[in-house]
């Protein structure tokens, strides 16, 4: 329990401390590494709920696709940093007290009574406990149960695909493609011409 | 059952997907004339789906574990939905290549655009429903951006993806409060849940209003209506066409299998949501349109007016408001296929008609086409002979059968309203003063005509013949 423990506040403080270095670096390229840095903790706090399908799609979804566009994104585009940093004291007032009321809020939510549920008469839904890991209980659900709809997010993202292709992809004319067959079948009859050049004059 | 591992390819739904793989490979294999030919092969799909959908009386697709539902009012719709989309594709085809858009890409996404409105009209868990609503909405949002050296059409296809977005994240907020407080996403079993009490909790009743507010959206209800105007001016009008006639006749179908399945106990609650966008819908479409100069902007609030009578008939929540809604939806999609099927052959000085103000003087030039026109306005505006006054007046008796009243009244007022200014448009055709002999131009391909023919068949001939579609409506169950 201990090491639980201590993994937890591991991971958890970490995830805090490289979610404030995201928007204190001055190197926009660093505080998207820390964002980086922060959804791995996240998701290492998820393994330690048990949740480990969770953590990988995360990992998967969030480092893999989102924060590698940032990246891109940051790096391609010309995009001048520090006038996006100005106001920072400016704001800072509002964004505290904008801080103070959740603080109070999460205060509240804790120090209420919870047996004082308007919704007590209703048994709550308890999640079952299966010895099954729930990689493999989501793929018997998803492939079986909901086969239809897997297929029809499988079309979902085709439309996606055909879309984005339609409103991207431009024909440009004048291009000069390699045509290999072209190039291969080319024999010494074809590529050579024979002229009888005249004295005295050109082709 | 099935004794035959292929016959999973005659269920509708199965075969729509697939043959829209089918055209996707067709148009990118083919060189010369890609988009006639997809488009003529969609169409055909389609007919095909109709037949299929027609004859399929025991659909195992819909009792897999109950994701998806099975009913004589799922069929209908997903029949009207799918007679809508291949005549927007048939009519919007010369209008394509006139304007030079020849992806075709086009009829594809319009495949599975339709493909994702049979999943959401036949949804019977919150997990599909919201799936069929993003299959059907992303090829939309690509469809309305499709012409994209034009800025509008660049601002309508974001402003839809934008706003459709935040609508479906309302949506699934909603759902998952549903689903917390229940514990379960099949409409049935939410429906067995709440038969235990009397009235909804706080949580569920939020739950609902969140679902309503993203359905009001697809539906384009009041006060949810900011995208419709300008997304209908923005996208080419072809596409216009198909926002306007097909995906509205889905979204009506969805809220009704909504309201009327898990939450069918709870009558109060939602009526009251539905009473209120039925209202400023009505009102709204009927005033707003009055000021418009541009033709897609008008009917973009009369679509918004006709979606606020249709869902008087869900306020009414009988078996005559089913039967109400469904002939209206008849008779929306019918008279929208005939106004857009004129209005994609119009041209003005070679451009396609955009101002109302073009139409001036068109009774002398072509009296055929701007008797069309009127015979379609006074339709629209609810006029006896047509079947446009059909739809208003059963819609209206579902209303005073469940002592809706007021609401009637209010109904009948906007209505008179709307008549304003779809009379507008034949009093600019028939009697300002304007030169259009030359400048005005109708040219209309074979196969549109065939479409704007049958629709205005059906819509002065209803009244010979109603009994048909009243019957089969009357018949319909949830």
């Amino acid at each position: 329990m201990v090491l639980y423990s201590l993994t937890f506040y591991l991971f958890s403080s970490v995830a805090v401390l490289s979610a404030l270095m995201v928007i204190s670096a001055k190197n926009p390229v660093h505080s998207v590494l820390f964002l980086i840095l922060s959804f791995v903790n996240a998701s290492g706090l998820f393994v330690l709920l048990g949740a480990e399908f969770l953590a990988m799609i995360l990992v998967v979804v969030y480092v893999g696709a989102v924060a590698v566009l940032f990246l891109f994104v940051v790096m391609m585009l010309d995009i001048n940093f520090v006038k996006l940093r100005e106001g920072f004291l400016q704001y800072l007032p509002f964004g505290a007290l904008l801080g103070i009321v959740l603080v109070i809020e999460l205060g509240i939510l804790f120090l209420t009574d919870r047996s004082s549920n308007i919704y007590n008469n209703q048994t709550p839904l308890q999640p079952i406990v299966n010895e099954v890991e729930n990689t493999k209980m989501i793929g018997q659900i998803l492939y079986t149960e909901y086969f239809y709809l897997f297929q029809i997010c499988g079309i979902i993202l085709l439309v996606a695909m055909i879309g984005s292709i339609t409103l991207t992809l431009r024909d440009k004319g004048g291009v000069k493609r390699q045509n290999i067959d072209s190039q291969n079948t080319v024999d010494a009859s074809t590529a050579i011409e024979k002229k009888k050049v005249k004295i005295g004059e050109g082709i | 059952m099935l004794n035959n591992i292929y016959n999973i390819f005659f269920i509708p739904e199965i075969f729509l997907a697939c043959s829209s793989f089918v055209c996707l490979l067709f148009g990118l294999f083919l060189k010369k004339n890609a988009f006639r030919q997809t488009s003529n092969l969609a169409v055909f799909v389609l007919l095909l789906t109709i037949l299929l959908v027609y004859y399929d009386s025991e659909s195992n697709f819909a009792n897999y574990k109950s994701l998806f539902s099975h009913s004589s009012f799922i069929n209908f719709f997903k029949i009207l939905a799918l007679l809508g989309s291949i005549a927007s594709i048939i009519i919007s085809k010369d209008y394509f290549l006139g304007i030079k858009l020849k992806n075709f890409e086009i009829p594809v996404l319009f495949l599975f655009s339709t493909l994702g409105m049979m999943l959401m009209i036949a949804s019977n868990n919150l997990m599909s429903m919201y799936l069929a609503i993003e299959l059907q909405s992303l090829s939309l949002y690509v469809a309305a951006a499709i012409k994209r050296d034009s800025i509008s059409s660049a601002e309508s296809g974001v402003k839809y993806f934008i706003l459709g977005a935040l609508s479906s994240g309302i949506l699934l907020y909603g759902f998952s409060l549903i689903y917390g407080f229940t514990g379960s996403m099949n409409f049935n079993e939410i429906s067995f849940y709440l038969s235990k009490y009397d009235n909804l909790n706080l949580g569920l009743i939020f739950g609902l209003v969140f679902v309503m507010v993203g359905l009001a959206f697809k539906v384009s209800a009041v006060p949810f209506h900011m995208w419709t105007p300008d997304v209908y001016e923005g996208a080419p009008n072809s596409i216009t066409g198909f926002f306007a006639i097909v995906p509205k006749i889905a979204a009506v179908a969805l809220i009704y299998r909504f309201c009327l399945v898990p939450f069918e106990n709870f009558y109060l609650e939602w009526s009251q949501i539905i009473l209120f966008l039925s209202i400023a819908s009505m009102f709204l479409g009927a005033i707003a349109a009055i000021a418009q100069s541009n033709i897609k902007r008008l009917l973009a609030y009369s679509s918004i007016g006709h979606i606020g009578y249709i869902l008087i008939a869900l306020v009414a929540a009988n078996d005559d408001g089913i039967k109400a809604a469904s002939i209206y939806m008849f008779s929306y999609m019918i008279m929208n296929v005939a106004i857009f099927a004129i209005l994609l052959s119009l041209k003005v000085k070679n451009e396609y008609l955009i101002n109302i103000s073009d139409l001036k003087g068109l009774s002398k030039s072509n009296p055929i086409v701007s008797l069309s026109i009127s015979i379609i306005m006074l339709s629209m505006a609810g006029i006896p002979p047509f079947i446009g006054f059909f739809g208003k007046f059963y819609v209206f008796i579902a209303a005073i059968e469940q002592e809706l009243y007021v609401l009637s009244v209010l109904g009948v007022l906007a209505s008179v309203i709307s008549a304003f200014y779809y009379l507008r448009i034949i009093k600019i055709m028939y009697f300002d003063e304007g030169k259009s002999e030359g400048i005005i131009n109708f040219q209309i391909s074979f196969q549109s005509k065939i479409i704007l023919f049958l629709s205005l068949f059906l819509i002065i001939c209803f009244i010979f013949y109603p009994s048909l579609l009243i019957n089969i409506s009357a018949s319909l169950t949830i």
